[in-house]
């Protein structure tokens, strides 16, 4: 058994907080902005949503909807590859997964602060 | 079955099975698509991240990004996403149930109750989310 401190409970912890945050908001999300709203079904108009856009709540709300997930993709993404035969890129794999759910993290904060 | 080095244990071995090792059983096959839901997520996540950016190029921008989601290619994806977001949730209110001991005093409640506040829940936020866009929009 190996002893060695590594920066896995830290990636898991933000795994499964983003786990919790997609499964408790995504589905509602992914209905009204992937289906409701192209497809009419609810009239907005575009001033009234960049109006709550505008609203630092909201603002704050939208990086926990976006960033945390990320998180969650990462570690399943990078299980996946490992699962289907990737061990020997094990290192590599990890880096690519968690530098693009921070990569996500810094443009959704630029997206919304700027 | 092959094997390959453990590089943390020398002269030991993992078993490596074959890449499509899930599509033996229906089990190993609902475990990957239940992984895999991340990555549709991930993908809507992303796309939302676009809209808001979008909001901000002016109407016209936001407008000709939402008429291309109206395509059937993009519908088509957010149909399949939303099964897959579907599946997220229900397997994780169901695992986390069994994960997460919810205790009163000496007796442990029984994980089907907490699975059912849970998906509980999810239905008042996701009703007040609707409610609050509805009467926002």
């Amino acid at each position: 058994m190996s002893t060695r401190k590594t920066s896995e409970p830290f990636w898991w912890g933000l795994f499964s907080v983003g786990g919790v945050v997609a499964a408790f908001l995504v589905p509602v999300h992914l209905f009204l902005h992937g289906l409701a709203v192209p497809l009419g079904w609810i009239p907005v108009s575009p001033a009234r949503i960049q109006a709550l856009v505008g609203h630092p709540l909201i603002k704050l709300y939208l990086f926990v909807l976006i960033a945390l997930p990320l998180y969650h993709w990462a570690h399943r993404f990078r299980f996946i590859l490992e699962d289907v035969g990737l061990h020997a890129l094990r290192a590599p794999i990890a880096v690519l997964s968690y530098g693009s759910a921070v990569v996500g993290t810094v443009l959704t904060l630029w997206v919304l602060l700027r | 079955m092959t094997t390959v080095p453990r590089r943390d244990r020398p002269g030991f071995y993992y078993p490596k099975p074959p890449a499509t090792w899930w599509l033996r059983r229906p089990n190993y096959v609902l475990f990957m698509l239940r992984e895999l839901s991340s990555v549709f997520i991930a993908i809507f996540l992303v796309l939302l991240l676009v809209q808001i950016h979008q909001l901000s190029q002016g109407p016209a921008a936001y407008a000709a990004f939402v008429e291309r989601l109206r395509s059937p290619g993009w519908i088509a994806f957010h149909v399949v996403a939303l099964a897959f977001a579907l599946y997220h949730s229900i397997t994780w209110f169901n695992l986390t149930a069994v994960v997460q001991v919810v205790r009163l005093g000496e007796r442990q409640v029984p994980p089907r109750l907490v699975a059912a506040a849970n998906f509980l829940l999810w239905g008042v936020v996701s009703l007040v989310i609707l409610f609050f866009f509805l009467l926002g929009g």
